[in-house]
């Protein structure tokens, strides 16, 4: 039997044996195998040399990257961002007494609230000189959630202040939150944060001056700071100095280092 | 006589060898984010067994240090390893290869007892089909962890847009830990496939390259000589 199979298998009216076809095929998958390993190697080693990005408002990452984040960031604003998505709360006594301290670049040291004013750039022009005091007269809203660091830690604090919807209707500010973006700086310029304006306008985002029972202290941003919940805690500018409207993204220190823009979560 | 026996379809060779670069990329760059916040270990009774990562292999990995970098690497391969598997998944729905994978109701005593073959403590294995039935489990549940892997990643990411998937999860810190574990095992997974692509040698590995296996079969009697129907003739 054997034999008669292996004798039609080499006979010339039939030109491809098992042998032959297990050769051929073997051949061109391994030929496209290699080349695909080869193109998957070859765009790797290029999107991981692939030069930095012009530095601008952002800086610090590879360009395609870069653009992929962007457009990543596109996708989940316009796909999930809701301003009625409410960030979590919890009951106040589950806040942490001792809050994390992480970094205070552009906010070291103490602010005595009587040397600072918050300063609001109106398109117009025009600057609010704003005190404390102040701010303090408006509606207080106070939450307790979840503060979420780009690290990868988190923790329940408590903080209280301006509900930053609230402060932007008392100052008459209508025309600027219909801009895109908010930006804001320490008073020393050090830090500076932008954020997109359905972000500031989220009802949980506060201009705070409190948290647990006590006024901020220098940690902590003294005397008042960015508490934005739908952001990580790089957004969260502490120690408000100024704060600018524009269509046009403002600058963003993590951002310039090679962080994500938007930050949201 | 050998025979040529068709095994792997083109597209699930296609989706197995596209997915491999994307997970390594995955895992390298989730390792970049996750030294930023290395919480986590296996301690037992007070003892650390093992501890996420010893500093030795953060800098062997040059892992330091690279958080930003890490997150944007894994926010541009997430959206080809997410379309990717579900390529996948689709194909094996559509075409019925699903049948071959997804573990029957024999499946999981059958596994007991591929295993003990496997670790040459039985003498024979149960009968398979395409896959044992170890097989079916391990990649039946791969692609449920690599679902998981997008849930657990999403709820991370987005945690207040998909508070519902966090909550889902057990909250943020769970979710957190849920992604890390099924890092962790696709690790084990890894190992355990490569060990049993080495045992079962090279005419296995060449199948999912290929796309077939070569067999000894005995020829089955025939009476008239004539070519065989699946002989093409010369193109």
């Amino acid at each position: 039997m054997k034999n008669l199979f292996s004798k039609k298998n080499k006979a010339p009216k039939n030109p491809l044996t098992v042998e032959q076809k297990i050769k051929r095929r073997n051949f061109i998958s391994f030929a496209v195998f290699g080349a695909y390993a080869a193109g998957a190697y070859g765009g790797w080693r290029w999107l991981y040399k692939s030069p930095g990005e012009t530095p601008g408002i952002t800086a610090g990452a590879r360009k395609p990257l870069r653009r992929a984040l962007n457009k990543t960031e596109l996708f989940f604003r316009r796909l999930t961002f809701n301003e009625n998505h409410l960030v979590k709360t919890y009951p106040r006594s589950m806040a942490a007494k001792k809050i994390r301290h992480n970094s205070d670049i552009g906010s070291e040291g103490v602010m005595p609230p009587e040397y600072w004013k918050l300063q609001v750039k109106k398109i117009s022009g025009e600057t609010l000189q704003i005190t404390l005091d102040e701010l303090m007269t408006l509606p207080r809203t106070g939450i307790t959630y979840d503060f979420k660091c780009v690290e990868g830690w988190d923790q329940i604090s408590h903080w209280e202040g301006v509900s930053f919807r609230d402060f932007m209707t008392h100052f008459k500010l209508e025309a600027e939150s219909k801009m895109d973006y908010a930006g804001m700086e320490t008073p020393d310029k050090q830090y500076y944060v932008g954020i997109d304006m359905p972000s500031a306008m989220h009802p949980q985002t506060l201009l705070a001056y409190q948290m647990n029972d006590e006024l901020l202290n220098g940690n902590h941003g003294q005397p008042l700071r960015l508490i934005i919940p739908v952001k990580y805690g790089i957004k969260n500018l502490k120690r408000i100095g100024t704060i600018t409207f524009s269509n046009s993204r403002p600058r963003d220190y993590w951002a310039e280092q090679g962080y994500d823009y938007y930050s949201g979560l | 006589m050998k025979v040529i026996k068709e095994k792997h379809p083109l597209v699930m060779r296609w989706t197995h060898w596209v997915n491999f670069p994307i997970l390594a990329i995955m895992i390298w760059s989730g390792m970049l984010i996750y030294w930023a916040n290395d919480e986590y270990s296996i301690t037992i009774f007070g003892h650390t067994f093992v501890r996420f990562f010893p500093d030795w292999y953060y800098h062997l990995l040059h892992i330091p240090q690279r958080l930003a970098e890490g997150m944007a690497f894994h926010f541009l391969f997430m959206w080809f390893f997410a379309l990717n598997g579900f390529f996948y998944v689709l194909y094996t729905i559509i075409s019925g290869e699903w049948r071959q994978l997804v573990p029957n109701r024999h499946s999981f005593r059958e596994a007991f007892l591929v295993v003990l073959h496997d670790l040459h403590i039985r003498k024979t294995a149960p009968p398979q089909d395409k896959y044992n039935a170890a097989q079916r489990i391990a990649y039946t549940a791969i692609i449920i962890m690599g679902f998981g892997s997008l849930l657990t990643g999403l709820a991370i990411y987005k945690p207040v847009q998909f508070n519902w998937l966090c909550w889902a999860f057990g909250g943020y810190h769970l979710a957190r830990i849920w992604h890390f574990a099924l890092t962790i095992g696709y690790v084990l997974f890894f190992l355990i496939h490569i060990t049993q692509v080495i045992l079962a040698g090279w005419n296995n590995f060449r199948s999912v390259i290929s796309g077939f296996e070569i067999m000894n079969e005995e020829p089955e009697p025939i009476i008239e000589i004539k070519p065989s129907d699946d002989e093409k003739p010369i193109q």
